[in-house]
């Protein structure tokens, strides 16, 4: 693990120079801030929309971060040849792939992190309160969210040569699982066979990224989720991170390099 | 014509003995290598890159692989390299299979034209390496230290490699490839593009690690510094090699320079006209 540590420390390195992060950051502080300083009304709740606004802000600036870093990594490193003298080290190619997810959800970790926190002082300055537990459990579950799409990307990036193809159909396919997905079990009840089994097929076989996003939980304050349940989340989102991981992996040390 | 042969790849494999325990000892031994690229269509053909290669490079030489472009010298590093499986055939690093990444570790090298990471600066580009070889972290700075005073790049070390010239990044590009202290440089084409200055300090720079020792297979179209450089080279042409000895033979039994030798074995005369078959050596 040592050598996929070093990779990924290369990655973070790299998401902190490059100056994204900060722009999205930037963006996402001045918009914030800006709604917060608004008074619609004299309307206690505003609170509540302007912390709805601020979180898809947040939900939004984070997927542009892991999709694109993530979709970058290896077809760059080819380009730029670095990958030569990087797979001419004594290192596994699954250990490579492996450096790259990691320094990628790591990346992502430490950006949510501060937009979480940015987020949790905004809203204590309008509501008096900050729930800790509550954004603690919705940061872990953002985050292992996350590691999905990231390890998805990643595994595009090995499939696909074009940066901007991976970019553009992981976009889709987050979005419209994010938008489609706790919908096609009832979409497919409405569907004639062999519709609906092919239907009822994707709805088990697709990630449910939908399950991880818990804005709500700490928009309106509710009660923690169970922990159990909370854990069983985590650990679904493990196993699809885990799933295409190895698949990328697979696929690595199959890919010719020259 | 006259038509010479100093050593035949038949003789390469015969030198290497054939004998495991010496095979094993050898920085590179190459036995009847054969790599072909698949097609990338129906339409298209298969391509033959290497066929039936073998060839030896001995403990501290410093060995030329020759060849005009798409002659298979690339191809037949990336085989070294574990970049590309052979289709059949075998090399070895140092008696390991190269499909082991352990063969590997007594291994540095550098590629043509690399644009290493630009947000890192030299001395972290050269700590990222270090980490991959698993070295502690005194002996790593230490060896950093070597390999920037030997490519003369400590004042810049903590620059960015953005900021870099490309002679500046081939040096560093040599620097990384030193930094596990390698018995087996594999260099490909190390001084293309460079200038005069930046060409003369990487000669100069594989001349020192000559001299201390080190094995250096090195891939280059600058056939006079080829020349000066190496004991040994090996031409290879359509995948093929087709001449191979040392330097001062080749001069001897061709009685002209490496570059006329170059272009007699692949197939043409001193004004680059195609020779006729049997002027061909």
């Amino acid at each position: 693990m040592k050598k996929s540590f070093a990779i990924a420390e290369v990655v973070v390195k790299e998401l902190f120079r490059r100056k994204d992060f900060y722009v999205l950051f930037i963006i996402t502080v001045v918009l914030s801030v800006l709604m917060a300083g608004v008074n619609v009304f004299n309307e206690p709740s505003v609170a509540r929309y302007v912390k709805e606004l601020c979180l898809l802000l947040i939900w939004v600036s984070s997927l542009v971060i892991a999709i694109t870093t993530a979709a970058r990594q290896l077809p760059v490193e080819k380009e730029q040849r670095t990958l030569f003298p990087l797979l001419a080290k004594p290192v596994r190619r699954s250990q490579v792939l492996i450096g790259k997810f990691l320094g990628c959800w790591l990346a992502c970790g430490g950006t949510l992190v501060c937009f979480y926190v940015f987020f949790g002082i905004l809203s204590m300055s309008r509501e008096g309160t900050w729930p800790v537990l509550n954004y603690f459990q919705a940061l872990l579950l953002h985050w292992v969210m996350l590691g999905i799409v990231t390890a998805f990307t990643i595994l595009g990036s090995v499939m696909f040569s074009a940066v901007s193809a991976n970019i553009t159909i992981t976009f889709a396919l987050v979005a419209g699982i994010l938008f489609l997905g706790r919908h096609l079990n009832k979409i497919a009840l409405q569907l004639g066979e062999p519709l609906q089994a092919v239907v009822y097929g994707i709805y088990y076989l697709i990630p449910h990224l939908e399950l991880f996003d818990v804005r709500d939980l700490i928009i309106h304050n509710w009660p923690l989720i169970p922990w159990g349940v909370w854990l069983g989340a985590l650990v679904y989102g493990a196993f699809f991170t885990a799933l295409f991981v190895w698949l990328g992996c697979v696929r690595f040390k199959k890919m010719l390099v020259h | 014509m006259e038509t010479v042969t100093v050593e035949r790849q038949s003789g390469a494999a015969r030198r290497s003995g054939g004998g495991v325990a010496e095979a094993r000892s050898l920085p590179i031994c190459i036995e009847h290598l054969r790599v072909v690229y698949k097609a990338a269509n129906r339409k298209a053909a298969e391509k033959i890159a290497v066929n039936d290669l073998s060839l030896s490079v001995e403990e501290g030489e410093v060995f030329g692989f020759l060849g005009p472009n798409g002659a298979g010298k690339t191809t037949t590093m990336n085989v070294l390299l574990g970049f590309v499986q052979p289709t059949s055939g075998k090399a070895e690093i140092y008696g390991k299979s190269v499909r082991d990444e352990a063969s590997r570790a007594e291994l540095g090298y550098l590629p043509e034209l690399t644009y290493y990471y630009k947000f890192l600066t030299g001395r972290e580009l050269l700590r990222f390496y270090a980490k991959l070889f698993e070295l502690p972290r005194a002996e790593a700075e230490k060896r950093i230290a070597q390999a920037l005073k030997l490519v003369e790049m400590e004042q810049a070390a903590d620059k960015p490699i953005r900021s870099y010239s490309k002679g500046m990044q081939q040096r560093v590009g040599l620097a990384q490839a030193l930094i596990n202290d390698p018995k087996l440089l594999i260099l490909d084409e190390p001084t293309s593009g460079l200038d005069p200055l930046g060409r003369m300090k990487v000669r100069q720079i594989i001349q020192r690690l000559k001299d201390e020792g080190k094995t250096v297979f090195f891939s280059s179209h600058e056939l006079g510094e080829v020349e000066t450089v190496c004991d040994r080279v090996g031409i290879l042409f359509n995948g093929q090699l087709k001449e191979s000895g040392s330097v001062s033979s080749l001069l001897e039994a061709y009685q002209c320079n490496l570059e006329r030798i170059f272009l007699k074995v692949i197939g043409f005369d001193e004004d680059g006209n195609p020779l006729s078959g049997k002027e061909v050596a």
